[in-house]
């Protein structure tokens, strides 16, 4: 029987200690251009799209669908013990999609164009990761 | 301006080993620039240009002193494995700028110290990144794959025919890591790494390097062995795009069109190809992106022997490639360029030499498959092309 996920814990710099201070509560935020409105991804206060410096947070859905996906058979430790897992990227609502891990799902259940939503696994030192299981409804 | 035939590459040479736990990246570059040099017929006060990657020390401060170089043009780009294959372009543009008549472009690696950045740099993606157990290159490439699978119906069988050409090839190399043949079978009973990469849909991990020298037409003519003509160049990077990365698609659909666009020729024209296999993913979509069959019908391009030399539709790889030959220091584009050179000077094994090759590509692909990538094509001449 595998183990649960490890939760590593991620780099903080001051132009992502907001979005990270935000997963400890429960809350995945997304920048967003204050000049060209597009939703930017990974979080950095700079507009990829029109090279403004003004960028903003505002709260995600949390919902998304699987856009691809891989299952790790060998894992390199912290993970080595948790095998197999699902690494993914998760296409959100909002636009962007992110890399991130399916949970409570079994390997052989995930697929392509699968509805998920996404919940947080505390790292135990500020930051939670945001992590997505299957949409139920 | 356009650097089509003003430089060619008139030395090249791939270090024979492919396990030197005991040599250091400073020596292996000492080898294979002796290596490159002896087979041009020039010496190393002959070079006035130099290029090779940032994992020694400073790069070329580093190794030209190491070297006991006086040069003046020096280039280090950073593209990860597909970093020579824009070097070689750099190189032959300096060259048809004036600013150097015989560059040397060298790779040394060592597969235990990493292919990747040195250690502390600032990657502003890697903590969104780094956090969800991707175990190196593999699951990366395979996420592509995956995507790949899903909106073309490609398969883990058509995959595996790029592992079996390559092996077929292989075993004609007597330098080769792997040299047994394997079949489709073989490759989908390998142990799956991560969905839908089998082990055998892995390049070989291994030490070694190599090196060419690039040299001014005017030098080219006066020297005893026969030269390889740079006939165009093309780089680009491709990355995630704002968070709306298409995994579809490498970043060779735009090196492959700015290269065959410079050098006046297309894709129907290539006798040879060296296509970066650092995963059979990598070889099946680079193929469709660099204009080859059309996007998404990689998957059946590459069935009934497409890719095995001399008389597949496409030879690729006949050195065996990453998959099977060598992929020094994580580090495959160096590999790439000297075997479209042995295939233009007719000089590969008898059982893979394409016959009457004259026009070649090297392409690269640096980076990651399913994030962000450099990517590297050079179209190549024999002399009389
Ligand atoms: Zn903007």
């Amino acid at each position: 029987m595998s183990e649960p996920l490890p939760t590593p814990v991620p780099e903080v710099t001051p132009e992502t200690a907001a979005f990270w201070s935000a997963t400890a509560d429960g809350t995945l935020l997304l920048p967003r251009c204050e000049r060209c409105d597009t939703v930017i991804w990974y979080p950095r206060s700079f507009c990829p799209a029109c090279g403004s410096l003004e960028t903003t947070w505002f709260p995600a859905s949390g919902l998304g669908s699987v856009y691809s996906f891989t299952i790790i058979r060998r894992g390199a430790a912290p993970y080595d013990r948790s095998v197999p897992y699902i690494v993914a990227y998760v296409e959100l609502a909002e636009g962007p999609r992110v890399l991130t891990n399916v949970v409570e799902c079994e390997p052989d259940e995930v697929e392509v164009g699968m509805a998920v939503e996404v919940v947080f696994h505390d790292t135990g030192e500020g930051p939670a990761l945001y992590r997505f299981r299957p949409l139920r409804r | 301006m356009t650097i089509r035939g003003k430089a060619h590459i008139v030395g090249a040479y791939e270090h024979p080993a492919r396990r030197l736990p005991d040599s250091t990246l400073p020596r292996i570059h000492a080898e294979v620039i002796t290596g490159a040099l002896a087979d041009a017929g020039l010496m190393l006060s002959d070079v006035d240009g130099f290029f090779c990657d940032s994992t020694v020390g400073f790069g070329p401060i580093s190794m030209v002193e190491y070297l006991g170089l006086h040069v003046g043009y020096v280039d280090s780009t950073e593209i990860g494995g597909s970093s020579y294959v824009a070097h070689v372009g750099h190189a032959a543009t300096a060259i048809a700028e004036g600013k150097c008549s015989i560059a040397l472009v060298s790779l040394a690696g060592i597969a235990t110290l990493g292919g990747g950045g040195r250690p502390g740099r600032a990657f502003p993606e890697g903590p969104f990144e780094n956090i969800w157990g991707l175990t190196g290159p593999v699951s990366n490439y395979a996420i592509a794959a995956r995507r790949h699978m899903y909106e073309f119906g490609t398969t883990s069988a058509q995959l595996a025919e790029i592992k079996v050409a390559a092996s077929l090839h292989a075993q004609h190399n007597p330098n080769a890591l792997l040299q047994d043949p394997v079949t489709v079978e073989e490759v989908l009973d390998s142990p799956m790494i991560a969905d839908p990469l089998h082990r055998f849909d892995c390049c070989v991990v291994t030490d070694g390097g190599g090196a060419v020298v690039v040299a001014r037409s005017e030098v080219a003519r006066d020297l005893a062995r026969p030269s390889v003509k740079v006939l165009g160049h093309g780089e680009a990077v491709k990355h995630t795009d704002n968070g709306r990365v298409d995994l579809t698609y490498s970043g060779a659909v735009w090196s492959g069109a700015r290269a065959f666009a410079e050098a006046g020729i297309g894709p129907a024209d290539v006798d040879y190809a060296s296509i970066y296999d650092s995963f059979t993913i990598t070889v099946l979509e680079c193929i469709e992106d660099l204009g080859f069959c059309e996007k998404g019908k990689g998957g059946t391009f590459v069935l009934d022997g497409a890719l095995v030399a001399p008389g597949g539709r496409l030879p690729f790889n006949t050195d065996g490639g990453g998959l099977c030959n060598n992929h020094p220091g994580n580090r495959g584009g160096m590999t790439k360029i000297i075997e479209a050179v042995r295939q233009l000077r007719g000089e590969t094994h008898p059982a893979v030499q394409v016959p009457d090759c004259a026009l070649a590509i090297a392409h690269g692909t640096g980076g990651s498959l399913s994030t962000r990538m450099g990517s590297a094509t050079l179209v190549l001449g024999r002399d009389d092309a």
